[in-house]
């Protein structure tokens, strides 16, 4: 067995297990942590991959902001001893539909040779690509002019930067901008003033807390 | 073959790992003693002074060892009611990362001071730091003590939204250099001018950052004395007290690599090729790359001992003025700092003109205006005057 495969079978299996345990878990924090160690180990085999980068920064993302956020808010709402009775919940049948449909989904269409040229090489996840017209002769003698497809071998972190850069640039850009509606939609929605009928179920001493928070605003600004 | 593979991907290295390991953390438990007694100079008293007299070690320099001796001695007291095993994963998670990021910095020249070569090295460390706040977040929840949470909290907030400028103040650096190799981005410092002078915003953002990040003073919030008792770490006794503290010492050491790295110069002391640029000391041999470790380790102790001026100087941020300095500030600034170093670097490849320089004025600028500032005669503002105004 070579290091590689051993090193694959080892971290795969962790991460298998570990995604398991996620929704196995009562405790929602040691849910979070096992995600944690589920997106380790993931970050473990796209290094494997030569996409260094991508494992980097799924680190850096996943691991360093977002399952903070996670943890963040599981502590917020603090729910620590849910109820033991129930192992499944009442959307058991249908999760298990959306999991199985994705599944398929990915082990059918997402494959090398669907979207783009089959990997031809370990190369080609670390190759940039220039285009360029050049003119070509037919068989026949004709002259065509055709678009050239140049590779050139750079690193990670250069392919994935000129990828998302020139050819998918528009859906990389529709996808900030989706992010950004996203993050301004929960800032209008956690921002926006109550109504008369809410706040009067608003607890007083949270208003009262609100009121002093203001006197001591507007008594530092003047 | 295999042996030569083993040899040089894994027993080197961690030899080298394990020589340069031991090295910074004898600096890190020396930093507490000196921090005790820099902070003691500073603030006109004598700091621990004692220790280890009677044995003739002067200056109280056997606080050192007695510190951690002390630490391992105290009775371990585990709060009843906490939740054990976040309890204890707490203050061991985030000294994984702060040791780990010590095999991707380059001490010297290469490849003898080099522990791993790493093409995406930056990134990668700077990933492995951004796991270093789930000590702080579960430590401080699972303690189940309100100051705690709120320490724990506190933190995670500081740390996530510090993230964001500590990663965009880097992005000008890589522009320039174009690479994620701390190895390259060094060389290229020595054979230009160090960051500092082009990227000098990004060098400020990344000085502010990088105190944030680490939870030290004017931003050490988590832990603020006065209204959290001890923050995150109040129900942490004895050796899992220490382990916080050794992991928050690491990556402040970290950090200083960093800034060291990335805008002055590392190993290198060189302008434009002229000085002590990577192959003058490799032509030196040995004695050239112990040299280049020495400037290094100088250079990072300079911004260690600045951490701690900063502790003795600055008084603590209020919560909202931190977030308020971190999100409408600091961002926008690291933006901008981008977009200008974007667009001078395109003109530069296109007009032909070295980027850097444009650059370096412009920094330089910043410089002469701010001492004018700073430095310009000012009417004395007698007392009464100012009482008046308010």
């Amino acid at each position: 067995m070579s290091p590689a495969l051993l090193v694959f079978a080892l971290v795969g299996t962790v991460a298998v297990a570990a995604s398991i345990l996620v929704v196995a878990m009562r405790n929602p924090v040691h849910s979070a942590l096992f995600l944690l160690l589920t997106f380790l180990c993931v970050a473990v085999l796209f290094v494997m991959k030569d996409a260094e980068f991508v494992g980097a920064v799924q680190v850096l993302v996943y691991a360093g902001g977002i399952m903070v956020l996670f943890l963040f808010v599981v502590m917020l709402i603090n729910v620590r001893h849910l109820p033991d009775e129930r192992v499944l919940s009442n959307f058991w049948k249908g999760g298990f539909a959306v999991g199985l449909a994705v599944f398929i989904l990915f082990f059918t269409l997402v494959r090398p040779g669907v979207y783009h040229d089959p990997v031809s090489s370990d190369k080609a996840l670390r190759s940039t690509y220039t285009y360029r017209h050049r003119k070509v002769k037919q068989p026949d003698g004709t002259v065509v002019r055709k678009l050239i497809r140049r590779g050139k071998v750079v690193g990670n972190s250069e392919a994935v930067g000129m990828a998302l850069y020139t050819d998918y640039l528009v859906p990389f850009e529709v996808a900030s901008l989706f992010l950004l509606v996203a993050m301004i939609g929960a800032i209008v929605i956690g921002k926006r003033e109550l109504s008369a009928i809410e706040e009067e179920n608003v607890p007083a001493y949270m208003l009262e807390r609100v009121e002093t928070e203001h006197a001591v605003k507007g008594g530092m600004g003047a | 073959m295999t042996q030569d593979l083993l040899l040089r991907y894994l027993i080197w290295p961690l030899v080298k790992f394990l020589v340069a390991f031991i090295i910074v953390q004898v600096i890190v438990a020396a930093m507490n003693w000196v921090e005790r007694r820099l902070l003691g100079l500073m603030q006109a008293r004598l700091g621990p002074n004692r220790v280890g007299r009677e044995f003739g070690i002067p200056w109280g320099l056997a606080q050192i060892v007695a510190d951690p001796i002390k630490f391992i001695l105290k009775e371990d007291i585990v709060p009843s009611s906490s939740e054990k095993v976040a309890y204890f994963l707490g203050p061991m998670l985030p000294l994984i990362p702060a040791f780990l990021v010590f095999c991707l910095i380059p001490y010297g020249p290469p490849p003898t001071f080099v522990v791993t070569h790493v093409n995406v090295g930056l990134l990668l460390i700077l990933a492995l730091t951004s796991t270093g706040v789930y000590g702080i977040i579960l430590g401080g929840w699972a303690s189940n003590n309100k100051y705690s949470l709120m320490g724990g909290l506190r933190s995670a907030a500081q740390m996530v939204s510090y993230e964001v400028p500590f990663g965009l103040s880097i992005v000008g650096v890589l522009m320039l250099c174009g690479s994620f190799d701390l190895v390259h981005i060094i060389n290229y410092q020595a054979d230009h001018i160090w960051n500092l002078f082009p990227q000098l915003i990004a060098a400020f953002i990344f000085l502010v950052a990088m105190n944030a990040e680490n939870n030290r003073t004017p931003f050490d919030l988590p832990e603020a004395e006065s209204e959290l008792v001890a923050g995150y770490h109040t129900e942490y006794s004895a050796m899992k007290f220490a382990f916080f503290m050794l992991a928050e010492y690491s990556s402040m050491m970290v950090n200083c690599c960093l800034m060291v790295s990335l805008f002055f110069g590392g190993w290198t002391m060189a302008i434009n090729g002229y000085g002590l640029t990577t192959g003058v000391l490799r032509g030196m041999g040995l004695l050239g790359g112990i040299l280049g470790a020495l400037i290094f380790i100088t250079k990072v102790m300079v911004f260690m001992l600045m951490y701690i001026w900063f502790r003795a100087t600055f008084p603590r941020f209020r919560f909202d003025q931190l977030m308020d300095l971190g999100w409408k500030w600091m961002i926008p600034l690291a933006l901008a700092n981008i977009a200008v170093t974007a667009i001078v670097v395109l003109l530069g490849d296109q007009f032909d003109f070295q980027g850097e320089v444009v650059l370096s004025i412009a920094g330089a600028a910043i410089i002469v205006f701010t001492l004018i500032l700073l430095l310009r005669p000012r009417a004395k503002v007698t007392h009464a005057r100012r009482v008046s105004e308010a």
